[in-house]
């Protein structure tokens, strides 16, 4: 099974072990221009697509700034329609009420969507240990569970994978052909889960939206899986994150062409599914409904306003295809199951910023996933927050080679930057002091922190023999 | 242009003032050049963004309030990096949100920062600074000048203006170079692997000059194609422009 826990503090190792998987560079690099290309192209065809952008902005804030409200709404309509709303403050909670439902419901098995809340509250794990087995419908899900693996992006879980390891893998758990052909390999997954499909207990999916004002769970997908997993069973459960609510089901069809758009360059996804309470009279669905709202460190984030816009995230992933640092360390490099742009926000968040202090320095701070951000978080402005709670809260490591710690180096250095004449002394007597270190211009390797993480991979530029400072006398003359 | 010349204080940034004078030079020539009259500040340091950008905002708001205190005559500050203009035009109206005082002042001198080539462009209205470079010349948008304040025409109008100059476009021109101040110390492996790719497009470009408008890419480059032995040349733009070859 997969790998459990926030191993986030690991980032550093896990990004250089990435970065020397060929494999995986190739895997990663060709998957996230495929979508990043696709979104550019599918954007450049709605007009006014930044006005959409801009509304959807709009009501992911009215939808956070007053989130009570709405989430009272969608639960009193969910209950009217006759289904049955649980609330969860923790993972622990959302897998007891789950775990439950499904010992109620007498269910052995679970067939279950795609959703990254089940991932974050380790559900997988929790069924297991009640003796309930679930199986992950969705191909990339259903991939990475035979690899024991967490997902490496939001959209594509198995992005890291190409069909030749796919089909490794089917070959030595379901003892299949090899075969690198993806129809046949689709064929092979397909054969296995219809089995399930039948005899499943219990059906568990996630929720793209909730609509407040019908009480409506709305799921996405391209495989029709999802569909399945939601009408076969006889008990349904939709995992939902709170952040998850619209206002109004006319609000769904903004919402719908940026999410397909964004994700991976479609207009639509091939199933939209509108779940609106467990079956009526005459018609098909499922018996009983179950709705999970789960907070899980969102109400939090909600707590400081800042932060808050990071719960506008409608889960797209385009911030990961256009990260540049996502695409060299790929998604299992930030260590738990939200990766790129968006990883960095939300794992220290809702994980505390103990163990996820290091994500927000895993960035350049370009900038290239608020310009592809459908819903506009100013994700760099908000890493810079996080980063200055990460140093107002916790310590940061101090590498061996380091001297002294960062926070006394930074004391320093704004001492020095806060008088001229230090700062032109300082700068005298390190003039002095690389004579013995610089050739021609440039010193090739320095022993102490920060340097010394420079020059493992590049040359460092002597300091000018005089500064501007100096010449500036000769210039004005 | 005016009757009066534009005044500019130039805002050297720590950088180029340490390491790459030069730069500083050359961007004072081509100002002159222009008739504008330059002055510096000999009391400048830096704008603050190591600390700002490692999360040490104390430490910031510490060397920020003083290049507040600094420019508070200038008509016109004028700096050759576009992630030192973005701290002091974007982050300092952040940074001082809660001291009405210092904010006051901080959106005053935001109005009157700019980035060498926006100020070329926007302000003096020029394109063609009388510059001649011979050579296949590429530019590399810095993340901050491009993202930030929206700079990308001016750098590009400026290069293709230089006589002799053949301008191509990187394929992945967007994309950033990987420098990241601190991340190019915190992450140095991801940082010189995002800097391959880089000069790799600037390879296959045929560039035989790499212009950026910052001198912390500019370092991040040149470093990593010193270490390999590459052939490309990197430059600040206001080299490029003082120069009549």
């Amino acid at each position: 099974m997969s790998e459990t826990g926030v191993h986030s503090r690991e980032i550093h190792i896990r990004a250089i072990s990435a970065l020397g998987d060929a494999h995986l560079q190739e895997a990663y690099r060709s998957s996230t221009l495929r979508l990043f290309t696709g979104r550019v192209e599918a954007a450049s065809e709605v007009p006014g697509w930044e006005l959409l952008r801009d509304r959807a902005r709009a009501i992911k804030h009215d939808v956070i700034e007053h989130l009570d409200y709405y989430l009272a709404q969608f639960a009193d309509n969910v209950e009217g329609l006759g289904g049955k709303v649980h609330w969860a403050a923790n993972g622990e909670e959302a897998c007891r009420l789950v775990c439950d439902i499904a010992g109620r419901a007498g269910a052995r098995e679970v067939v279950k969507a795609k959703t990254m809340v089940s991932e974050e509250i380790e559900l997988t794990h929790a069924l297991a240990a009640r003796g309930i087995r679930s199986v992950e419908t969705d191909m990339g899900e259903f991939i990475l569970q035979l690899a024991g693996e967490r997902p490496g992006h939001i959209v594509a879980p198995a992005i890291h994978k190409t069909r030749h390891d796919v089909s490794e893998l089917f070959t030595a758990h379901l003892h299949a052909e090899r075969t690198d052909d993806p129809e046949r390999l689709t064929a092979v997954a397909r054969r296995a889960l219809r089995e399930m499909f039948a005899q499943a207990g219990m059906g568990l999916s996630g929720a793209n939206f909730a609509v407040a004002e019908t009480g409506t769970v709305v799921v996405i997908e391209n495989e029709g899986n999802i569909r399945f997993c939601t009408t076969a069973p006889r008990v349904q459960v939709a995992l939902v994150g709170i952040e998850k609510i619209i206002p109004r089901f006319a609000d769904l069809g903004i919402f719908l062409r940026l999410l397909g758009r964004s994700a991976t360059g479609q207009k639509l996804t091939v199933y939209t599914s509108l779940l609106t309470g467990p079956r009526r009279p005459g018609e098909d669905g499922p018996e009983e409904l179950h709705v999970v709202l789960v907070d899980n460190g969102r109400v939090a984030t909600l707590a400081d306003p800042k932060m808050r816009e990071a719960l506008f995230c409608i889960r797209c992933g385009a911030c990961l295809n256009a990260c540049p640092v996502y695409r060299k360390i790929g998604g299992h490099a930030y260590g738990w199951v939200y990766s790129g742009p968006i990883g960095a926000l939300v794992t220290p968040e809702f994980t505390g910023i103990e163990q996820g202090r290091e994500l927000p320095f895993a960035s350049t701070l370009c900038g290239a996933c608020r310009e592809v951000c459908p819903v506009k978080i100013n994700i760099p402005d908000l890493l810079l927050h996080l980063r200055s709670k990460a140093q107002e809260m916790t310590r940061a490591p101090q590498p061996k080679d380091s001297p002294v710690s960062e926070r006394t180096a930074m004391r320093l250095w704004a001492w020095l930057m806060k008088g001229p004449r230090r700062y032109a002394l300082a700068a005298r007597l390190a003039r002095v002091g690389q004579k013995v270190f610089a050739r021609q211009g440039w010193v090739r390797r320095f022993s102490k922190f920060p340097l010394s993480r420079w020059t493992e991979g590049r040359d460092f530029p002597a300091l000018a023999p005089k500064p501007f400072r100096d010449r500036w006398k000769e210039l004005s003359s | 242009m005016a009757a009066k010349p534009p005044r500019v204080a130039l805002f050297i940034t720590c950088l180029a003032d340490q390491f790459f004078p030069m730069v500083g030079e050359c961007a004072v020539e081509v100002l002159r050049r222009l008739g504008v009259e330059v002055t510096f500040n000999p009391a400048q340091t830096c704008c603050g963004q190591p600390a700002f950008n490692t999360g040490y905002r104390q430490e910031t708001r510490e060397v920020a309030a003083r290049v507040l205190d600094l420019f508070d005559d200038a008509e016109f500050i004028v700096a050759p990096s576009g992630s030192c203009a973005t701290m002091v035009r974007v982050f300092y109206p952040e940074l001082f949100a809660d001291d009405p005082e210092r904010l006051k002042k901080a959106e005053s001198l935001a109005r009157r920062f700019y980035e060498f080539s926006e100020f070329l462009v926007k302000v003096l209205k020029v394109e063609d600074v009388g510059a001649s470079f011979r050579g296949r010349v590429s530019y590399h948008d810095s993340c901050h000048l491009l993202r930030e304040l929206g700079v990308g025409e001016e750098p590009r109008k400026l290069i293709r203006a230089v006589r002799g100059v053949e301008f191509v476009e990187l394929d992945d021109y967007r994309l950033c170079c990987g420098f990241g101040g601190t991340f190019s110390v915190k992450f140095p492996e991801v940082s010189v692997a995002m800097g391959e790719d880089k000069l790799n497009a600037a390879k296959r470009a045929g560039a035989e000059v790499l212009v950026a408008n910052d001198s912390g890419c500019l370092m991040h480059l040149a470093g990593l194609a010193h270490r390999q032995g590459l052939p490309v040349r990197t430059m600040h733009l206001a080299e490029l422009l003082a120069k009549r070859e």
